[in-house]
């Protein structure tokens, strides 16, 4: 049976690694501010995380606090390890900033660097770069969090073998409201003592976090 | 010559979200592309909307960006040669 | 051994026809659907693949009012309601999924427009879901994959996965995407789109065209619901560049990964032709043909179907494995229109021309902007495999 070797939730301007917070900020604080000054609570010298759209910055970030601090991840090797990402909302919110720059024919600039933005899978794409990850790559979009059908296609790939660990998750951002859920799915490890990865273990998680 | 150089950092660190660089940071000889700031083919497309829509410039030819781009002070000149205002 | 998914009826929407066979014959004769046009928005004049919204409202007439839906959502009904026709497969039934590959949705309606019957909230996926999902009267909500232009060809494999698990027999796949203001000046902003029809591979390739499609497609464990030739989709996988969020890989990284990959899920297996993904802008034809290269496909006839459809995004990788699956039908492979002299360094054959030459496979391959890249193979029953 496959585990979760850690995971991560970011809600309420606030950062926290299986279970406990590691970075807070006050909820008043306007999601870019606390994304910027968690990001560089990090200490990671990475100038293109303030180029990206809040969606982004919101997957890098869970990303980054998950990553640095699991050695499943350096043991797997990022070349093996699949990205499975799902939200609600897609990349609306830089679809709506799109659509705005071309909704005046008087001052019509659509910009590249929103527009490019303008998929949620981006969000693989900069969390792959970040990360040289080059594995298995899905990008769904749900009503809500769907725990089964997650859990469900991961283990299959880690059982048919197309990837050896796989990051997983929903990360959301519509407007002023966020949340990011990330975990990483790894097979049986020796002395693992983290609950076993299935829908039920992976709604508790998700549960706990908020 | 050199205010337009200045008002030309400023708006690059903006359109082009280099949060982390101050305009002092921004030598306005060095190259923008490669070595330089960083920038990626996303930014030298964002750049040329930057002339458009800020100071009325357009790049005809993509090729000119090269030489357009290769510094800040390529930009201005740029824009002093080809501008309206 | 895993068992075979077959592959049952399908139904192409496009501008060429509003069914598979249509669409096919259009394109054994040649016949593109690309035009420029001049659209109510910037300055320059568009060429594209388009609906003219009167036959698809006619067409939609027997199916509901064309008041009360969005141009995506009529010909993404028209599309599964043209499967389902042709299938014992249901929808209500709690075995069957219908899983949806779109890039961008009913993004239109983040546009300026007059007073409609349509609620905006239907711009979210899962709310444009829902309308399909309560059309059909779908046990399982409608799953939706948007993964930029791998999303059709992505939806086959994860289906594939997902009755492989034992989720369910069947999944009606299917996708769909739009042309709209939205994309035209996204695209435009990159200097990416050709004011002409587009050339695959082609040495004077200047850029792509869009293009607006619905597909859909029965996927399912049992080999009564096969369609003739009982061709299944023997394997399948996905790989990122991690190397630059729009721009490919210089080196094919990525796409050359997944189709190692799924070479492994599908061993032995020996395409008859390559239906890639063919953009006709200057780096992606040339990462592909360096992948095909390092990949030893260098003897194996490559198609894009851009030439007839533009780039129908979340659409593209479905309706090119769908007019692949009637290739190996009928014994036609379809050549590349808008190509006539080679202008990629990879050592490739383009398929240039039309020809009558009967195949057992094909490997179908996509890319797209995020550094995603997919590649699967659809295997006719009786082929080595």
């Amino acid at each position: 049976m496959n585990v979760i070797s850690s995971y991560c939730h970011i809600k309420n301007n606030r950062v926290s690694r299986n279970g406990f917070s590691v970075f807070e900020q006050k909820p008043e604080i306007a999601f870019f501010e606390f994304a910027s000054a968690a990001f560089r609570n990090l200490g990671v010298a990475y100038p293109k995380f303030f180029k990206m759209d809040a969606l982004c910055k919101l997957a890098l970030l869970a990303s980054e606090y998950l990553l640095s601090a699991d050695p499943a991840f350096g043991a797997t090797g990022p070349e093996h390890t699949g990205i499975v990402l799902s939200n609600r909302s897609s990349s609306l919110e830089t679809d709506r900033a799109h659509a705005r720059s071309v909704s005046n024919p008087e001052a019509y600039f659509p910009s590249p660097a929103v527009f490019v933005y303008t998929l949620p899978n981006i969000m693989i794409g900069e969390i792959s770069i970040r990360h040289q990850i080059t594995g298995e790559n899905a990008c769904f979009v749900t009503p809500g969090f769907d725990a089964g059908l997650i859990s469900g296609y991961v283990n299959q790939l880690l059982e048919q073998k197309l990837v050896k660990a796989c990051l997983a998750g929903w990360i959301e951002l519509d407007g002023p409201s966020y949340e990011a859920f990330l975990y990483l799915v790894v097979p049986p490890q020796g002395t693992a003592k983290n609950s076993n990865f299935g829908p039920h273990s992976t709604k508790g998680i998700w549960d706990l976090g908020f | 010559m050199e205010a337009l150089i200045e008002k030309l950092k400023i708006e690059i660190i903006q359109q082009l979200n280099l949060e982390e660089l101050t305009p002092a940071d921004i030598d306005p000889d060095a190259t923008l592309f490669g070595a330089g700031l960083g920038l990626d083919s996303i930014d030298a497309l964002e750049l040329i909307v930057l002339l458009e829509k800020n100071h009325g410039v357009r790049i005809k030819d993509p090729n000119d960006g090269k030489e357009v781009f290769k510094s800040v002070r390529s930009m201005a000149e740029y824009i002093k040669a080809n501008g309206k205002s | 051994m895993q068992k075979n998914i077959y592959t049952g009826s399908d139904c192409l929407i496009s501008p060429l026809g509003l069914d598979s066979d249509t669409n096919f014959n259009g394109l054994a004769e040649g016949r593109s659907a690309l035009c420029q046009f001049h659209p109510g928005y910037g300055s320059q004049p568009v060429c594209a693949s388009l609906f003219d919204e009167s036959i698809v409202d006619d067409a939609f007439g027997r199916l509901g009012n064309p008041v009360l839906f969005t141009r995506l959502e009529k010909i993404s009904i028209l599309a599964i309601a043209g499967v389902l026709k042709q299938s014992v497969v249901s929808l209500s039934d709690s075995r069957t999924l219908l899983l949806y590959s779109t890039a961008k949705g009913n993004i239109n309606l983040l546009e300026r427009q007059g007073p409609g019957k349509i609620a905006p909230d239907r711009v979210y996926l899962p709310v444009f879901a829902g309308v399909l999902g309560s059309y059909f009267n779908c046990a399982n909500t409608p799953l939706i994959l948007s993964n930029a232009c791998i999303s059709g060809l992505l939806a086959l494999v994860i289906a594939k996965r997902l009755i492989g698990e034992g989720r369910y027999d069947h999944v009606v796949v299917a996708g769909g995407d739009i042309v709209s203001e939205f994309t035209v000046s996204g695209f435009r902003s990159f200097n990416a789109l050709s004011d002409e029809p587009c050339r695959p591979y082609d040495a004077l390739r200047n850029g792509i065209n869009l293009g607006e499609a619905a597909a859909a497609v029965v996927l399912s464990r049992q080999r009564s619901v096969a369609a003739d030739g009982f061709i299944s989709i023997g394997g399948g996988a996905s790989a990122n560049d991690a190397n630059h969020i729009s721009g490919p890989s210089r080196t094919g990284e990525g796409l050359f990964r997944a189709v190692e990959a799924a070479k492994l899920v599908a061993p032995g297996v020996s395409p008859g032709f390559i239906s890639a993904h063919g953009t006709a802008t200057g780096f992606n034809d040339e990462m592909e043909s360096i992948a095909f290269t390092r990949s030893g496909y260098t003897a194996v006839p490559v198609q894009s179907l851009k030439g007839y459809y533009g780039h129908t995004l979340g659409a593209a990788g479905l309706l090119e494995s769908i007019v692949g699956i009637h290739s190996l039908r009928k014994g036609i492979l379809i050549g590349s229109a808008g190509f006539s002299e080679k202008g990629v360094s990879g050592d490739v054959e383009i398929l240039k021309n039309t020809r009558s030459q009967q195949v057992d496979s094909f490997l179908k391959t996509a890319s797209g902007f995020g550094g995603c890249n997919a590649a699967a193979f659809f295997i006719r029953e009786g082929s080595a495999e």
